[in-house]
């Protein structure tokens, strides 16, 4: 049995078993640990009677519903015309010091990865960016140091 | 400052003192009065494209069939759009009214709202609402649920037919058209599929009748419109303006005094330039919008824009087609090689040509409207896009 048997069966008993379940019972899992792993798609794929490859398909195609593992606090930094006019670099690179890693990467005691995203529907209020679910705008490079070192204080 | 554009307040007005009373009194009337009215009142919906919303209910009323969906496009994906958040955040009521309106006229028991997995954060709140709002349909006698799905961040699946596909628990892969929702939807039975502002129109409709709310607007463009203001602008936001306005009383109103173009309906939309102000009409007998205005200064360069844009669609393209799988990318890679000197200027007219096949072969609306954004800013903006 692979490491997350009991999760996935789980989120099936809460959502059931038929196709239109998939992207909830996706979206759990990624709830839960930050990233869905190739173990957790098989298991899904069994318990839905569905192929793997139609699992996989599913799941690689929303960027949101990571398959490689990501921190515990996964940031999106919004990259669109508005936030990129309105100081998305600075930002970028403010958070790229403090945590020390570069777009793409997890820091190594797993808390944070560090993505951009496109639009996240708050240009009035640019630049803007997503932690986890929460959403961060008006964003300087001053308030950035106060949001990041809150987390890092968290466990 | 004066106020130059007229400022509505019937989306975002007050609620009822009575909690769900325009649902209530809607529920007495007859489903081709209440038809009628829509057609009467011009609403078209408030997506962008535009379809009469009272037709779209007409075709999926008119359906023998007895499994029917009502889903609430709450996929806000469009660079520069944010009204729908700020929609579904103050007057959630009037979009479950709304629905529940449909469900009525169209015979549905089960509607869905498709909300943006960008906005999560507002799942809370909503299901808060969701509760009471089925206290109500159940005093008012009225077998109707609804439930929310999310998204996880595909721009696409704010296209119909992707988004059922989402639902549905696959790639959010655009289908071909015919069948359209009305006939074939949410698991191929007929539903009817519209924006939120679109069912929040429906009962501001269903509250002031079709004649006053015909009182606003155009002759192609009735009633008023969330515009989602953004870019250079001293102020920023969201506001319920009539439709059908003169751009340029748009920039006098929101731009910061060097305002050298206007792109109107977001990255799928067209890009005005400041000599074209004064003829253009915000509405559908000039730019259609969906509510996005993102307002460029002098000190912009309309090459970032627009490499911008592109590489958004290049990485929101499903993938599914090859005009648009491929389209997006080289229409990129072309203008970064004209910008480097790598190709003659004369290669913008190819790129030109690529983005109108595009516009003709690809399967659905994003690749088709990769040229609306294009060739409005090459055209208008050669000179950037060389020096």
């Amino acid at each position: 049995m692979s490491p997350n048997g009991n999760l996935i069966r789980e989120l099936v008993e809460k959502h059931g078993r038929s196709r239109t379940s998939l992207m909830p019972i996706l979206q759990g899992v990624v709830e839960r640990q930050n990233y869905i792993a190739d173990y957790d798609l098989t298991d899904i794929a069994k318990e839905l009677d569905l192929s793997a490859a139609q699992v996989y398909g599913t799941a690689t195609f929303y960027s949101f519903l990571d398959t490689v593992p990501r921190g515990k606090y996964i940031i999106r930094v919004c990259k669109t015309i508005t936030c990129d006019m309105h100081g998305k670099k600075t930002i970028v690179q403010t958070l790229e010091n403090m945590l020390k890693i570069k777009v793409g990467e997890t820091t190594q005691n797993k808390k944070f990865t560090l993505l951009e995203t496109n639009c996240l529907g708050w240009c009035h209020k640019s630049p803007a960016m997503l932690i986890n679910d929460e959403p961060y705008t008006e964003l300087t490079p001053e308030r950035i140091h106060d949001i990041i070192a809150d987390f890092m204080n968290k466990s | 400052m004066a106020e130059l554009v007229q400022r509505v307040d019937l989306i975002f007005g007050e609620y009822s003192d009575e909690k769900y009373k325009v649902l209530e009194e809607t529920l007495s009337r007859s489903n081709e009065d209440i038809i009628k009215d829509l057609l009467n009142s011009g609403l078209k919906g408030r997506g962008g494209a535009g379809f009469p919303t009272a037709m779209k209910w007409k075709y999926a009323a008119e359906q023998p069939v007895k499994e029917k969906y009502v889903v609430c496009n709450a996929d806000e994906g469009e660079p520069g759009t944010f009204k729908d958040r700020e929609i579904l955040s103050k007057v959630p009521r009037k979009v479950f009214s709304g629905m529940a309106i449909c469900a009525k006229v169209i015979g549905a028991k089960k509607g869905f709202i498709y909300l943006r997995g960008e906005y999560r954060f507002m799942l809370p709140a909503l299901q808060v609402e969701l509760k009471e709002f089925h206290v109500y349909a159940k005093k008012l006698k009225l077998d109707f649920t609804i439930e929310i799905k999310m998204g996880s961040g595909a721009y696409i699946c704010g296209e119909e037919s992707a988004l059922f596909e989402s639902m549905e628990g696959k790639r959010g892969e655009p289908r071909n058209k015919p069948p359209y929702p009305t006939v074939s939807g949410y698991l191929s039975k007929p539903t009817v599929i519209n924006n939120v502002e679109t069912f929040v129109n429906v009962v501001v409709i269903c509250r002031i009748g079709p004649v006053q709310y015909r009182k606003l607007g155009t002759q192609d463009s009735r009633g008023s419109k969330v515009f989602s203001v953004s870019g250079d602008t001293p102020k920023p936001g969201i506001y319920e303006l009539e439709l059908g306005m003169p751009l340029v009383r748009f920039v006098e109103e929101f731009g910061d005094g060097d305002t050298k173009a206007v792109q109107v309906g977001g990255a799928s939309g067209f890009c005005v330039p400041m000599k074209k102000f004064k003829d253009t009409i915000i509405g559908f007998e000039g730019v259609p919008t969906g509510g996005s205005m993102m307002i460029f200064n002098s000190s912009r360069s309309m090459y970032n824009v627009l490499h911008n844009y592109l590489g958004f669609f290049e990485e929101e393209s499903c993938g599914q087609c090859t005009p648009c799988r491929v389209g997006c990318q080289q229409l990129k890679k072309g203008i970064e090689a004209v910008k480097r000197g790598d190709k003659p200027v004369v290669y913008l007219d190819q790129l030109m040509k690529l983005s109108e096949t595009m516009k003709i072969t690809a399967k659905c609306g994003l690749g088709q409207s990769v040229a609306n954004s294009f060739s409005s800013i090459v055209n208008n903006f050669k000179e950037e896009m060389i020096y």
